[in-house]
């Protein structure tokens, strides 16, 4: 049971409260993008096993998303943050550093 | 003029707590900036309260005022005012940014009563409902089994929950089997 922590009820909710919103921090390139930049924004995700950012939703209460990010392989959650940011957060950033050095995803490191 | 009557008109049902649906209860939902001065004189003038704090409900019977989500609260008042005080609310909230709508009869509440009350309701909410974790004077919205529902509590062994009324019916029997006699865990 994966247990997060909603930024803005300050309350941890357990899955069955959230709903999964997929990959975080997807960056959809500007006016006359190439078809390739379209085809990656639409349909390349990452699937890694380990560290992960993803977006999921407060639906059973306040309602708001927000971003997690966790480990896919230990269901270890480093921290939740406001979904107002493009990149996570550098505390954030830390706290997985804190306990898995060298990690990468995307180009955040 | 019809009469309005509530979803299930004061049903109740007594188990190792009381379940009663509550009858009509007034309720304004009011979307904005909380931390607007306007808005929270909107909220004094309705329910004599000030804007709650994060997750905090400042209910005082079948009025007072309840934090939502960081830009919503929900305004109880009793029932036969409520399109009074929405109008005093929309008056006094015309320069700012904000909305209140009256949602009372979208709405169905229930009062959860009797010593075994938590565990009725920790049963059907994933919630840690233990007295270091939740008391009155605090709001939780979350879901009952399948649908959504937020509680609090008027005092230590009475919890006040709000549906909506399309489900009032499968809440009260949620309640009712989680109040059946005989069924105590005995966690709380």
């Amino acid at each position: 049971m994966l247990i997060l922590n909603c930024p803005y009820c300050g309350v941890d909710v357990e899955e069955t409260e959230l709903a999964a919103g997929g990959e975080a921090h997807l960056k959809r390139f500007g006016p006359g993008a190439s078809d390739d930049e379209f085809h990656d924004y639409l349909f390349m995700r990452e699937n890694p096993k380990g560290v992960h950012f993803e977006r999921w939703r407060h639906v059973n209460g306040c309602g708001k998303w927000f971003h997690a990010a966790r480990a896919t392989d230990t269901l270890e959650v480093f921290g939740t943050y406001s979904a107002q940011t493009t990149e996570p957060p550098k505390e954030i950033r830390e706290a997985i550093t804190a306990k898995r050095p060298g990690w990468t995803w995307r180009e955040f490191e | 003029m019809s009469e309005p009557i509530s979803a299930l008109n004061h049903a109740s049902y007594d188990g190792i707590a009381k379940v009663a649906e509550c009858g009509l209860q007034g309720m304004i939902t009011l979307r904005g900036d909380l931390s607007d001065k306007v808005l929270a004189k909107s909220v004094k003038d309705a329910t004599g309260q000030k804007v709650p704090g994060q997750r905090e409900a400042s209910v005082n019977g079948d009025t007072g005022v309840c934090w939502m989500s960081p830009d919503e609260l929900l305004v109880l008042v009793p029932y036969s005012e409520v399109n009074a005080k929405l109008a005093q609310m929309t008056e006094t909230l015309s320069g700012i940014h904000a909305l209140a709508v009256n949602v009372s009869d979208a709405r169905a509440v229930f009062c959860v009563s009797g010593s075994s009350a938590r565990e009725v309701m920790g049963k059907l909410a994933p919630v840690d409902l233990s007295a270091d974790a939740f008391q009155p004077g605090q709001i939780r919205r979350s879901r009952l089994a399948q649908v959504a529902g937020a509680f609090w509590m008027d005092d230590a062994e009475t919890f006040r929950v709000v549906c909506f009324r399309s489900v009032a019916d499968y809440a009260f029997k949620l309640l009712k089997v989680a109040a059946q006699p005989g069924s105590e865990v005995g966690v709380y």
